[in-house]
């Protein structure tokens, strides 16, 4: 039997550690990479915002509904960050050509996940913190005053992002940079399907089961029954759970074989197209 | 008893689509030796070596690494073993500091304080050491590499081309830190490369290849005898163009 240590399924938290750090000293070390984690969800916020406060001047519904879309807005970078984060961390590896030295490491591809995972949340929360004060400031918005129903929709959306963010990382691991594209553009398949914007009903029927095969759909109507009906609902979160242990058991799943993938067709050691 | 053999390969081959690129290759390699890996382009020099690391899965054959077999059982022997190939780079926005102490902390090194200073002493690094690894010259790049490749103290150092593009001063200084590491800590050396004074200076054996097979294998001073010549690349170019074609030539 292989002891404990020497196997794959090892896990040292010093080892996650060192890629904490790793990335934590790439953003250090470059104010562009800190300004693009805030530029975008402050641009998007602001236009969403004012589109909001346009309507609620001039429809009796969003003025019931008030919030929605700024919510929305919000909820959505929350999900299209978390994936984001997690993708870019690991195109950093591809692009400073260093995956060879560390998959010659022994550097475990669940420490490398979970590395990932925490800089995910740490790069949102440079973004979206700033962004939320904002839309409190000049929209009247306060996202924490959703509470506890807020740590709910947060877990579930960056559960999606993270199962997406793992898969498509082997994409790129076994396919090179040719597949970097996926890695910005993924998650906006999601968008129409997950009614961010709008309810579910709002699909064509035979839609509908699709979008409610998606864990953030559940997040997104829950986020409009606290809105709209002031109401919380515990199903929705825990039905989106339950997908998401799902999606993430896939993405790892997929992950594992496009690394074993890329091993036999030697994109290990390629760091081009 | 001897040592079991640092590196066993066996038949090994990897086949890309229609391409073979290693085509049933052999060869051991004895703990605390530095064997030289020979070849020309194509060879499957830098593929032989990748499937020894445990990155390329072979199509047939198999490898065994310090007593593991490759890939399948790569974290036994991984924390052992090190590598540096012009195919990787180190994150060129960090410092070298911050290099070696991400890599000291994926190696578990202890007291990593101290090895990053007692490395940068030995690699004349001291002075470079809180500078971006992306602002250092070709020359200095390479020494972090090559810190990079010892932070752990390897058992087995893997090097792919280490003096490549390197100016004949520095690659010398380079192959002399090697030398004497090797020494040191009796650690075995495999090293590809198609710098035939390099190989001649530093190993005691030589492997040569050639379209993915094993031409030549034996110590350079045989190698020489057998072919006649007076230096390896000399042999190098008998075995790269067939000894016939050579003959005939040089008639």
């Amino acid at each position: 039997m292989i002891p404990r240590t020497e196997s794959a399924f090892d896990f040292q938290p010093r080892r996650v550690a060192a890629m904490m750090l790793r990335y934590w000293y790439l953003l250090r070390s470059s104010w562009p990479r800190l300004i693009e984690l805030i530029y975008w969800p402050t641009v998007q916020m602001i236009t969403w915002g004012f589109l909001q406060y346009y309507i609620m001047q001039n429809a009796g519904f969003f003025a019931r509904a008030g919030g929605t879309l700024i919510g929305a807005v919000l909820l959505w970078d929350i999900l299209f960050r978390g994936q984001l984060g997690f993708s870019i961390s690991f195109l950093e590896e591809m692009w400073a050509r260093n995956m060879g030295n560390l998959m010659m490491s022994p550097l475990r591809p669940f420490e490398f996940i979970t590395a990932l995972m925490v800089m995910s949340v740490v790069r949102l929360l440079i973004g979206v913190i700033p962004v939320t004060l904002l839309a409190l400031l000049f929209f009247g918005f306060n996202l924490y005053g959703l509470g506890l129903a807020l740590v709910a929709f947060f877990i579930n959306l960056m559960l999606t992002s993270w199962a997406v963010g793992i898969f498509v990382s082997g994409l790129v691991l076994r396919n090179g940079l040719g597949a970097e594209n996926l890695a910005w553009s993924i998650m906006f398949l999601f968008m129409p399907l997950t009614c961010v914007y709008y309810p579910v009903t709002t699909l064509p029927v035979w839609l509908q089961p699709l979008a409610w095969a998606l864990p953030p759909t559940y997040v997104f109507e829950g986020m409009r029954a606290l809105l709209i009906e002031q109401a919380f609902r515990p199903h929705l979160m825990i039905d989106a759970l339950a997908l998401n242990a799902v999606f993430f058991a896939a993405g790892v799943f997929g992950f594992l074989k496009l690394l074993q993938s890329a091993r036999r067709h030697g994109s290990l050691m390629q760091t081009g197209e | 008893m001897p040592a079991p053999p640092a590196i066993e390969v066996e038949r090994l081959v990897k086949i890309y689509k229609t391409v073979t690129a290693v085509d049933g290759v052999s060869f051991t390699v004895t703990p605390g030796s530095i064997t030289g890996l020979l070849g020309g382009n194509g060879a499957g020099k830098t593929t032989t070596i990748a499937m020894i690391m445990g990155l390329i899965a072979p199509t047939s054959g198999r490898v065994r690494v310090l007593g593991a077999e490759m890939p399948r059982q790569r974290y036994r022997v991984l924390q052992r073993m090190n590598f540096e190939s012009p195919y990787v780079d180190m994150p060129m926005r960090l410092t070298v500091r911050q290099n070696l102490t991400v890599f000291g902390m994926l190696y578990d090194v202890a007291d990593l304080a101290e090895r990053i200073r007692q490395l940068a002493e030995q690699l004349d690094l001291t002075d470079l050491l809180d500078r971006p690894t992306g602002r250092l010259s070709a020359g200095q790049k390479t020494r972090v590499s090559l810190a990079k490749s010892l932070i752990n103290a390897p058992e087995l150092l893997l090097l792919d081309e280490p003096t490549a593009s390197l100016d004949p001063d520095t690659a010398d200084w380079v192959r002399a830190r090697l030398d004497s590491y090797r020494r040191e800590r009796r650690a075995t050396v495999l090293l590809a490369s198609h710098n035939m004074a390099e190989v001649e200076r530093l190993c005691e054996r030589v492997i040569i290849m050639k379209r993915g097979r094993i031409e030549d294998d034996d110590t350079p001073v045989r190698l020489l005898a057998r072919y006649g010549r007076l230096t390896l690349e000399e042999v190098f170019l008998d075995v790269a163009r067939g000894r016939g074609e050579q003959s005939e030539a040089a008639q």
